[in-house]
């Protein structure tokens, strides 16, 4: 079994960073993750609803779990949650996480809004989030995300309860200019059709 | 494949010779990894097994269960209020036995932590290195007047273990006049699943509102507090008038009365401590301990079973781990989520003692969402970090809580989606 392997790796890597003191009060990060699994999927991949986490970039789990600490990302839950990690307990997940591959999400989706989505995520998401939202670039990874959380996550960067960075808040404005708000629906259609 | 026949060959020689090595000082194995036998295939066995097949596929698993399909309690009141079904609950094992656990539906009769045997009811005997029992909860049955197993299984239905009583409970609301009573009486004493009843009143409340809404629920109590009381309250006011003289739903606490001592399966009466209620469905929950096993194996204390919290191993018996809600993790809700934590605590602290290493150092977790209506969900959630000193699972500072006062209807209807997630997310990992 690949994971195990690499879980050994892991172990052996966060041995060697860590203070012979720390090692013995922090959890290893699979320790850690495991804890992660029932709401966000076995080793981060989520069959319904709730986002994968396998194989976001560490930098963004890092950055989102602090966000959620600070308050400065809204949430129903992960910001209570957050508040219960130290920062190198979260480094240690984002690590974890990052290596572990994303099983698309089986969903329903509709073909022809995923059609119209695939085009207008060629025109404007593309050129961060690559290889049709598959490659993790910017943020976590798009394609076989769940689009109930894709669709919450819209909402908020769209409402402005959550910040949209400078490329992202250009490319939006863009995207309706000529498309109106459904075109946000075809593009989550498209993500989650990527299975 | 490997005959039935030879199959018992192999295993009765690997038993001679853990026989053998238990003489030996009880440190040496038998096999690469281990022989483990899981007892109980719950939401914290199950989890265990596959957890420890994951984390060191040398070790041999074998879980002993007597059914051939387990029924969630989590989200079984969802089929009471006639949002989901019994299937939807509904998980086997060959989940498992894609991990390589080897799964066999017997009855575990006798735990013999001296020679490490385990006996079934149908006289096969298995050999293990280490054991994990998580057996559930088993019902205090005598301690309200009048209350029985034949008057559960027959006419007040507990449904607090998921299946068959699930579906005659739910009948039973079905059955019901519009205009009739609902009792739920809730348990004395630590239990599993702290929120649910008041999911269940609310579950059943949305029922009734829907379908008989000249009728009415009361919350007979045994406590005069409850899990998430000020969110269930708020959700109570905002679905079913509670407050109101119109109420769906009407709470009694221990203070005014609501501790159940009687019942009358014929009249169909509960007595409380002030007054006693005439009802048409009838559900007490009664109180709880560990699972029969724990008591026959004398790895109980009082009615739960005290653990090592970093490895979840008996306090009474060496080699033996107890987990879920049998176990005496105090700190910890008796729920789902968190013997699904404690079994990967668990699994993992046996793969490292079978290896001779010192256990890491643990990190557990429960989230328990909460159902209140339809686009209305509410959650606690809490992170434990061992507290060595004392060995205890002690919450960490200034993290986890509950759902917001001023939650807004937007995050309660996230919520609730996320309830659903978190049962696909939950179960898939415990069974698939």
């Amino acid at each position: 079994m690949g994971s195990i392997t690499l879980f050994k790796k892991m172990v052996f890597a966060g041995g060697l960073a860590l203070s012979g003191v720390a090692w013995a009060t922090t959890p290893s990060a699979i320790m850690l993750a495991n804890t992660c699994a029932a709401c966000h999927g076995t080793a981060g991949s989520s069959v319904a609803q709730i986002p994968s986490l396998a194989g976001a970039p560490a930098e963004y789990f890092v950055e989102s779990m602090k966000a959620f600490k600070s308050g400065e990302r809204k949430a129903t839950v992960m910001d209570r949650v957050a508040k219960g990690y130290s920062d190198k307990e979260i480094a240690l997940m984002g690590d974890y996480f990052a290596q572990q591959k994303q099983i698309p999400m089986k969903q329903g989706f509709d073909q022809a809004k995923a059609g119209h989505g695939k085009r207008l995520h060629d025109k404007f998401c593309e050129k961060c989030h690559e290889d049709g939202g598959r490659k993790p670039d910017q943020g976590g990874v798009l394609a076989g995300q769940s689009m109930t959380y894709l669709s919450f996550s819209m909402a908020d960067f769209l409402s402005g309860e959550r910040a949209m960075d400078k490329d992202m808040k250009k490319k939006v404005d863009e995207m309706f200019k000529s498309n109106d708000k459904s075109s946000v629906d075809a593009l989550i259609n498209f993500y989650g059709s990527q299975q | 494949m490997i005959s039935r026949r030879n199959f018992i060959k192999l295993s009765g020689g690997a038993l001679a010779i853990g026989t053998l090595a238990g003489c030996a000082g009880g440190t040496s194995r038998s096999g690469a990894g281990g022989k483990v036998v899981v007892v109980g295939g719950g939401p914290g066995g199950a989890t265990a097994a596959k957890y420890l097949r994951m984390t060191d596929p040398s070790i041999e698993v074998t879980l002993i269960e007597a059914n051939p399909r387990y029924y969630t309690c989590f989200m079984s009141n969802e089929v009471l209020g006639g949002e989901r079904t019994l299937d939807s609950l509904t998980f086997g094992y060959d989940g498992l036995r894609r991990h390589g656990v080897r799964v066999v539906h017997d009855t575990v009769t006798q735990i013999d932590p001296a020679s490490r045997k385990i006996m079934t009811k149908s006289g096969q005997t298995f050999a293990y290195d280490r054991a994990i029992v998580s057996p559930g909860i088993d019902f205090k049955w005598g301690a309200i007047e009048g209350h029985s197993a034949e008057l559960a299984e027959n006419t007040i239905p507990h449904a607090w273990k998921a299946g068959a009583q699930t579906v005659a409970l739910h009948k039973q609301l079905l059955d019901m006049k519009n205009g009739g009573t609902v009792v739920i009486a809730t348990p004395a004493g630590a239990f599993r699943c702290p929120p649910g009843p008041y999911e269940r009143a609310s579950l059943i409340a949305q029922y009734l509102k829907r379908h008989k809404p000249k009728s009415k629920l009361i919350i007979m109590d045994s406590s005069d507090k409850f899990s998430k009381q000020g969110l269930f309250m708020a959700g109570w006011k905002k679905h079913y008038g509670y407050g109101t003289d119109n109420s769906l739903i009407e709470w009694v606490s221990a203070a005014q009365g609501g501790k159940v001592e009687g019942v009358d399966g014929k009249a169909m009466t509960v007595q409380g401590t002030v007054d006693k209620v005439k009802a048409d469905v009838i559900n007490i929950i009664p109180p709880q301990k560990a699972g029969k096993i724990a008591f026959d194996a004398s790895l109980t204390d009082g009615d739960w079973c005290p653990v090592n919290k970093k490895t979840f191993e008996s306090k009474k018996h060496t080699g033996i781990h107890v987990l879920g809600d049998a176990s005496n993790s105090a700190g910890m809700p008796k729920s789902g989520y968190s013997a699904n934590v404690q079994a990967k605590v668990c699994a993992m602290a046996v793969a490292d003692l079978l290896a001779g290493r010192e256990p890491g150092f643990p990190s557990y977790m429960n989230t328990c969402y909460s159902v209140v209506a339809k686009d209305h969900g509410i959650s606690v959630s809490i992170v434990y970090t061992f507290d060595e000193a004392n060995n205890q699972i002690a919450a960490v500072k200034g993290a986890g809580g509950v759902t917001p006062a001023d939650a807004s209807a937007e995050a309660l209807r996230r919520e609730a989606h996320y309830a659903h997630g978190w049962f696909a997310n939950i179960t898939n990992d415990i069974f698939g």
